[in-house]
C-alpha cells in the first residue's frame, strides 16, 4: 500500500505558482527524499500535507483515506523553521505537544518516558528549554516529532542546524523508525544523505515535479553506459559498439580507461572483448551520483 | 474544541504561575493607596516645615499688607532702584513694587524675584492684594464687614433623581464621576496591557519558531483564539483578585477609622466649634458612604466585565494580527500606532467630553461605536444610560469583535508562517485576501 498519494496538487499565490499540478506516490515503510532547489515548492507541499495551508486543487490520500483533520495524530512533522517554547519546562512541553497530537496525558507520559530513557535526557525534564544547550534542544525537538509514534514522519531539512553527533543520532533513529514500520519523507539539500538513506526520491523544480522513482530506477535512467576499467597493458578500441573515451596511466604499468558502450550490449560482452586485448584488474560501471543528476536536471531546466 | 482548551490551559497556566503575575496582582491594589498616602503625607509635612519667605515692598499708595502663613511682608522706603540693588544682595524671596494707583484700576504692580516664582506664589500675592484693596474700597464706600457678611448666603443643592416610578433617589454626581473615571481608566489599562500581551506572546512563538510545530497539530485560528481566550481569563482572574482585595481593604480601613478611639478623644479636646465642624464633615462622609452603598454595583460590575471582554476581544484580535505579521517587538511599533489611536481618543474624550457631559452627542456616539465604546461607556455608566443606547452599543461591540477576529484570523494564518519578509499594510491586505 502507498503511504501517501498526491494527485494534481496546485497552489497559486497572487504573483506566482508555488505548486503546479504535482503528483507524488510515497510507498509505505520507505524513506522518501523530496529534493529540489530553494523556492521550488517543497515546503509548500509539505505544509499542504500537514494541512497548515490548503491546496487550490488536487487530492491527497493518506494510507488509503482522503486526508482529513483526524490525520494530525498520524503525522509527525519537523518543520525547517523549528523551535520550542523557551520558558517552558521540557517535560511540560513534550506533554503539551503530545496532547495536541491527540494523546491523553497518561499516554503521553508513558511514551515520553521511553524516548527520554533512550536519549538519556531524563535529567532535563524539569529544565526550561532556555537553559539547555542547542544540541540538547535539538534532541528534545526530535523527540517531540516522533514520540506519538506517527505512521508518517515528515522532516523538512532535518539536518540543517544539527551538529554532526546529533545528525548521526537522527540518521540512526530514522533507519530504526523505518524498520518499525514508519514511512519517512524528508526534504533536503544534502545529497550524501540522500545516497545513504533514501529508497525513493522525487525532484521538484520550479513548482513542478520533474523526476520520481526508486533511487536505483532513477540512477539507471540517468546512467550513460560508461564503464571504468583498470588494466595492465594499453589497448585501443576503434568505433563501433565500444568507444574509448580516455586512457590514463595510474601506476606501475596499470592504466585506467573510460569506455562508453553504444547500443544495447551487456557489460559481459564488454568484459569478453576486453580480456582479449588486455589484462583486466577491475571493472566497474560508472553510476551517476544523486548530486550529479540533481545538478544536471536543475541546470538543464534553467537553461530552457 | 478539545485542542483550543489545551491551548487556553497552557496560556493561562504559563502566565498565572509566573512570579511577576503574583506580585502585580497582590501589590497593585496596595501600591496605589500607598502612593496616594505618601504624597498626602509628604505635602503635609513640607507645609509644616516650610520657613516663611520674606517679601519687601515699596508702596507708594500706602497699602498695608498683613503677613500670611507663607510670607512675611516688610515695607521699605526709598526709591525702587535703590531697593533693587539692596534686594539683589539680600536673602529675601521677593521685592514687590506697588506704584501710586487708582483704586478702580490698580496697574503697574510688579514682583521682582531671583528665581521664577510659581504660579501659586503669584496667585497668592494677587489674592492678598485684591482683598486689601477691596477692604480699602469698602472703607471708602462706608460698607462695614458685618453688613457684607449678612449679605452672604451659602447655597448647597441636594440632587435628587426622580425615577419613573416616582421613587426618590438621592444621587451624588461626585461618586458617579469617580466611578466613571475609575472604570474608564481601568478599562483602558486592561485593554492595553492584555492586548499587548497577546501580541508579545505571538511574537515570541514566531521568533522561537515553535509556531509551525503547533499549527501542524491545530488550526492557526484555534491557536490564535486559544491565546486570546487564555489571556482574557488571566485578566479576569487578576481583576477579581483586585476587586476582592480592594473591597476587603476599603472595608478594613473604614472599620478601623469608624471605631478608632484616639480620634474621638482628640475631637473632644478640640474647641467646640471645631468639633462641630468636624462632626458635620463626618456626617457628610457617612452620607456619601451610604449613597455609595445604594448604587447598583452589580450592574456596574456586569457592564465592566462585558465591555472588558468585548473591548479586549476587538483590540486583542488586532494586536494578534500585528504580532503575527512581524518578527520582533521593534517592528511592531509602526503597526501599533493606528491601533492605539481609537484607544487614545476614547481615553482623552473620557476627560474632555464624557465625564463633563455624559449625555452629550459626542459622549453618546463614542459610547456606541465599537472601538471607543468600552472606555466611553464606562465613563457614562453611572449616569443612567438609556436602555436603547446600552443595547445598541453592546450589539455593535459583539459584531465588532466578530468582525475584527475574523479579519485578524485571515492575516494571522499567513503571517505566522512568514519569516524575514518586509511587512507593510499593503502586504497585510494581500495576506487577508489570500485563499486558504
Amino acid at each position: 500500500m502507498e503511504a501517501l498519494i498526491v494527485r494534481g496538487v496546485t497552489k497559486q499565490y497572487a504573483n506566482h505558482t508555488a505548486l503546479d499540478n504535482v503528483d507524488l506516490t510515497v510507498p509505505e515503510k520507505s524513506i522518501y527524499g523530496l529534493l529540489g532547489p530553494n523556492g521550488a515548492g517543497k515546503t509548500t507541499l509539505i505544509r499542504i500535507i500537514n494541512q497548515i495551508i490548503n491546496a487550490d486543487s488536487g487530492s491527497i490520500t493518506l494510507f488509503g483515506q482522503p486526508l482529513t483533520g483526524d490525520h494530525v495524530g498520524v503525522i509527525g512533522y519537523l518543520p525547517e523553521e523549528r523551535g520550542l517554547y523557551k520558558k517552558m519546562k521540557v517535560g511540560d512541553q513534550l506533554i503539551y505537544f503530545a496532547r495536541l497530537k491527540g494523546l491523553s496525558r497518561s499516554e503521553a507520559i508513558k511514551k515520553i518516558r521511553v524516548w527520554v530513557d533512550k536519549f538519556e535526557i531524563k535529567d532535563w525534564l524539569n529544565k526550561k528549554v532556555e537553559d539547555l544547550s542547542k544540541g540538547m534542544a535539538q534532541k528534545v525537538q526530535f523527540v517531540s516529532t516522533v514520540m506519538h509514534e506517527p505512521r508518517l514522519i515528515i522532516l523538512d531539512e532535518p539536518f540543517s542546524g544539527f551538529d554532526p553527533v546529533n545528525a548521526q543520532l537522527i540518521t540512526q533513529e530514522i533507519l530504526e523508525l523505518k524498520q518499525k514500520g514508519s514511512t519517512i519523507i524528508f526534504s533536503t539539500h544534502r545529497m550524501e544523505t540522500v545516497e545513504d538513506l533514501c529508497d525513493d526520491i522525487a525532484l521538484i523544480n520550479k513548482s513542478k515535479k520533474i523526476l520520481e522513482g526508486t533511487k536505483k530506477h532513477v540512477k539507471d535512467q540517468y546512467k550513460s553506459n560508461t564503464f571504468l576499467v583498470e588494466h595492465r597493458g594499453a589497448f585501443s578500441l576503434n568505433g563501433g559498439t565500444y568507444e574509448l573515451l580516455n586512457q590514463n596511466i595510474i601506476e606501475d604499468g596499470f592504466l585506467k580507461s573510460t569506455i562508453k558502450m553504444n547500443g544495447t550490449g551487456s557489460p559481459n560482452d564488454l568484459i569478453g572483448k576486453l580480456i582479449q586485448v588486455t589484462k583486466v584488474s577491475s571493472f566497474q560501471e560508472k553510476i551517476p551520483s544523486m548530486s550529479e543528476i540533481f545538478i544536471s536536471l536543475v541546470k538543464g531546466e534553467s537553461h530552457e | 474544541m478539545n485542542k483550543i482548551w489545551l491551548i487556553i490551559q497552557r496560556e493561562f497556566l504559563s502566565r498565572v504561575q509566573k512570579k511577576s503575575f503574583l506580585i502585580a496582582t497582590i501589590l497593585i491594589p496596595l501600591i496605589f493607596p500607598a502612593i496616594i498616602g505618601i504624597l498626602v503625607y509628604v505635602s503635609k509635612e513640607s507645609k509644616k516645615g516650610a520657613t516663611k519667605e520674606t517679601i519687601q515692598y515699596i508702596d507708594e499708595s500706602k497699602l498695608f499688607i498683613p503677613d500670611t502663613s507663607k510670607y512675611v511682608f516688610r515695607s521699605i522706603d526709598g526709591s525702587l532702584d535703590d531697593a533693587k540693588i539692596a534686594f539683589s544682595k539680600s536673602e529675601n524671596f521677593g521685592l514687590l513694587y506697588i506704584p501710586n494707583y487708582q483704586l478702580s484700576k490698580p496697574e503697574g504692580i510688579t514682583l521682582y524675584t531671583k528665581v521664577n516664582p510659581s504660579l501659586d506664589d503669584v496667585g497668592n500675592i494677587e489674592k492678598l492684594l485684591a482683598s486689601q484693596i477691596k477692604e480699602m474700597k469698602m472703607q471708602k464706600l462706608n460698607i462695614d464687614q458685618k453688613l457684607l457678611d449678612s449679605l452672604k448666603t451659602s447655597v448647597s443643592i441636594n440632587t435628587v433623581k426622580l425615577s419613573e416610578g416616582g421613587q426618590e433617589k438621592s444621587s451624588n454626581s461626585g461618586i458617579l464621576f469617580g466611578i466613571g473615571m475609575a472604570g474608564g481608566i481601568l478599562m483602558y489599562m486592561f485593554i492595553f496591557i492584555y492586548g499587548a500581551q497577546i501580541m508579545q506572546g505571538i511574537i515570541e512563538e514566531k521568533s522561537s519558531k515553535v509556531v509551525e510545530v503547533i499549527v501542524s497539530s491545530v488550526k492557526p485560528f484555534q491557536l490564535m483564539m486559544g491565546k486570546i481566550i487564555g489571556l482574557a481569563s488571566v485578566g479576569l482572574l487578576q481583576f477579581f483578585i483586585w476587586i476582592v482585595l480592594m473591597t476587603t481593604l476599603t472595608f478594613g480601613v473604614l472599620g478601623y477609622f469608624g471605631i478608632d478611639p484616639p480620634q474621638q478623644q482628640a475631637m473632644q479636646q478640640m474647641g467646640s466649634e471645631v468639633a462641630a465642624q468636624q462632626a458635620a464633615g463626618n456626617s457628610q462622609i457617612v452620607a456619601t458612604i451610604n449613597e455609595a452603598r445604594n448604587l447598583p454595583w452589580g450592574y456596574f460590575l456586569g457592564c465592566f466585565l462585558f465591555y472588558f471582554l468585548g473591548g479586549y476581544l476587538i483590540y486583542g484580535a488586532l494586536f494578534a494580527a500585528v504580532g503575527s505579521a512581524v518578527d520582533s517587538p521593534a517592528e511592531a511599533q509602526q503597526f501599533m500606532f493606528p491601533i492605539t489611536i481609537p484607544l487614545l481618543i476614547s481615553y482623552m474624550s473620557l476627560f474632555m467630553f464624557i465625564l463633563q457631559d455624559p449625555h452629550g452627542t459626542v459622549s453618546i456616539w463614542l459610547s456606541i461605536i465599537p472601538f471607543t465604546s468600552p472606555i466611553a461607556m464606562m465613563g457614562r455608566i453611572g449616569f443612567e444610560v438609556p436602555f436603547w443606547q446600552l443595547a445598541l452599543s453592546m450589539i455593535l461591540l459583539i459584531g465588532g469583535f466578530l468582525l475584527t477576529t475574523w479579519a485578524a484570523g485571515r492575516i494571522y494564518r499567513v503571517g505566522i508562517l512568514m519569516h524575514g519578509t518586509k511587512v507593510s499594510f499593503k502586504v497585510m491586505a494581500k495576506w487577508f485576501m489570500q485563499r486558504g
